[in-house]
């Protein structure tokens, strides 16, 4: 229960990054705690106390195994969340090159 | 036919791979591959809506593991539909970007990218399974928000910038969503799911699941509350991308997938139904009343893809098979019309160089093509008969009469009117009247350019002989799948 909590005050915290900072590169910390709390939660959901893998071998019984859906999720998950992170950092780049600035209130030239 | 299906995603995937392997080796291999591609995914799209008819669905096992182990690949009625209308609508935006592309540079990063957002696209109107389905729509996204910022414009940049971080936070809410799904009915089949949660109904988690999801997809789809990176960056990306973009990538990733799991997964109930009645009526009038006040051509459309996003979302809520008919049928027409719009806006920036409603006045002596095909689209769009977007607007209103909700019915026609409002208004600044800037200089349009805006016109002119008995059969078996719920 102390992990669940624990995994949501991340997310909460990830989340509050995104919304309330106003460097981009902060925003950009803030999703990758985002995904990594996310990631958290699925393991969780696979996760059984005193779980072994779930490897089957010819003269062994595991009578309490973790699920390994969740594992083979999250390996792809980290992917795609690295995949975004290196777009929103190439972007950020970009950014600060055309505007000289990280500032997120000043990067206004859109508008309507 | 059965076989055929993971070539949806093969197929662009692989034209990708050998986008960037041949360029700047041979002259144009981009342009021809992704051309070659898009016509053929078309092509494979049609036959396999044909052998639908006959076999109600199309269903494939990856690598030969069956259902509960492997993953499946399906193809049913409205996913078929859907993908009919993705790839005849990407198809006709290569042929556009094939003249229209060579005013950027690298050129095949933007055919490469392209390429993988159909993937995506297709992808996830294939997909059987919850989290498949959300990795291709990252797929999708991952490449739109790098198309958007293709041009590299402090504009580009920043609209791109302003859509990643709202695609990436529904993203997160959607995988949220199926992590929770996961965990309450332990499979990630969306039949499977369905079967598991009828058994189980009415738990608390089910409503923080629904949370999720339409939270997630109604970011994905931008309607109202959530709609604030829509007209940035569709007016941002080059033309052909803000055509795909508006016309058929925020359908399907966000109209397609949230009727997905609401009717098909978690099932519908009233209460789910009114919130989406409430949140197309918003989106419409937002939309509606925004799109008025723009004098960027782009931001105009994009606005008014926002109001007519509500009335799709607006006809699922009302629900009865008739108000789903009039949905998907405007679903349909507004893909192609909206596409239609953005490649005529496209073309009057290429052959103006501005988008600005008031610098420009006159140009249908100049540019006939244009002129009439977005003469065609606007009155299609503004609901004037006998045109497609007329008979799906009348049935949306006549499905909510019948149901009960002469209100909502009310307020679906009046900003109908609105509609043919500003589309008046932008038929009269830019086609019609006396040219306000004096030596503005007209390059003429490429020929690939015109064919797609003609072709895409002849599909407008034309899109209500769907609803006659001899091709029904395609809206139906769509409507079908809806109607028949989460059984």
């Amino acid at each position: 229960m102390v992990l669940y909590f624990l995994c949501f005050v991340l997310f909460c915290v990830g989340l509050y990054c995104i919304l309330r900072k106003r460097n981009i590169i902060k925003m950009i910390i803030g999703l990758g705690i985002v995904e990594y709390s996310i990631n958290l939660f699925i393991i969780l959901t696979g996760y059984r106390r005193f779980g072994r893998a779930p490897i089957l071998a010819h003269d062994q019984q595991i009578p309490n195994m973790v699920d390994p859906l969740p594992q083979a999720m999250v390996l792809t998950t980290i992917v795609i969340g690295l995949a975004l992170i290196v777009v929103a950092v190439s972007l950020a780049v970009r950014i600060y090159e055309k505007y000289g600035t990280f500032d997120i209130t000043k990067i206004r030239r859109l508008r309507g | 036919m059965n076989e055929f299906l993971p070539f949806f995603v093969i197929i662009p995937l692989g034209a990708g791979f050998l986008t960037v392997l041949l360029a700047g080796r041979i002259r144009h291999a981009s342009a021809v591959l992704a051309n070659l591609a898009a016509g053929s995914l078309l092509v494979l799209s049609l036959l396999c809506v044909n052998s639908l008819s006959r076999s109600g669905t199309l269903a494939f096992n990856l690598g030969g593991w069956a259902s509960p182990l492997g993953i499946k690949v399906v193809l049913d009625g409205l996913s078929g539909f859907i993908l009919v209308v993705v790839n005849l609508v990407s198809f006709l935006a290569m042929i556009y970007a094939a003249s229209y592309m060579r005013i950027y540079t690298a050129r095949w990063k933007f055919y490469a990218l392209f390429m993988l957002m159909l993937a995506g696209m297709n992808g996830v109107l294939l997909s059987g399974d919850l989290f498949n389905m959300y990795v291709f729509l990252e797929l999708a996204s991952i490449s739109g928000y790098a198309l958007v910022a293709f041009g590299v414009e402090p504009e580009d940049v920043e609209a791109s910038f302003k859509y990643l971080i709202m695609g990436a936070l529904a993203s997160i809410f959607i995988l949220l969503g199926i992590a929770l799904t996961y965990s309450y009915a332990s499979t990630l089949n969306m039949s499977d799911i369905a079967h598991a949660l009828a058994l189980s109904p009415n738990s608390m988690i089910i409503t923080l699941i629904s949370i999720l999801f339409l939270t997630g997809f109604g970011l994905k789809a931008a309607i109202v509350p959530f709609h604030a990176w829509l007209a940035d960056a569709h007016s941002s990306a080059p033309t052909p991308v803000s055509a795909v973009l508006s016309g058929v990538f925020i359908k399907t990733l966000g109209i397609y997938a949230l009727s997905r799991v609401f009717f098909n997964i978690l099932g519908v109930t009233p209460k789910i139904l009114f919130i989406f009645m409430i949140l197309g009526i918003f989106s419409m009038i937002l939309g509606a009343f925004l799109a008025i006040i723009q004098k960027d051509i782009k931001r105009m459309l994009a606005y008014s893809s926002i109001s007519q996003v509500g009335y799709i979302i607006f006809a699922l809520g009302v629900g009865t098979p008739l108000a789903i008919l009039g949905g998907l049928f405007y679903l349909l027409n507004h893909a192609v019309f909206k596409s239609l719009l953005f490649l005529n806006a496209g073309t009057i920036e290429y052959s103006t160089g501005t988008r600005d409603l008031n610098k420009l006045g006159g140009l249908n002596s100049q540019m006939p093509v244009s002129g009439y095909t977005s003469l065609l689209g606007s009155m299609s769009i503004s609901g004037i008969p006998p045109l497609g977007g007329f008979w799906s607007k009348l049935i949306i209103i006549i499905a909510a009469i019948q149901a009960g909700f002469f209100g909502f019915a009310f307020v679906a026609a009046l900003v109908s009117i609105v509609t043919l409002g500003y589309y008046f208004r932008f038929q009269t600044f830019a086609f019609f009247g006396q040219p306000v800037t004096p030596g503005l200089k007209i390059k003429k349009a490429a020929w690939s350019m015109n064919l797609a805006m003609i072709i895409l016109a002849l599909i407008a002119a034309s899109s209500a002989l769907v609803l006659l008995p001899g091709f029904r059969n395609f809206l139906d078996s769509a409507v079908g799948v809806l109607a028949k719920g989460n059984i």
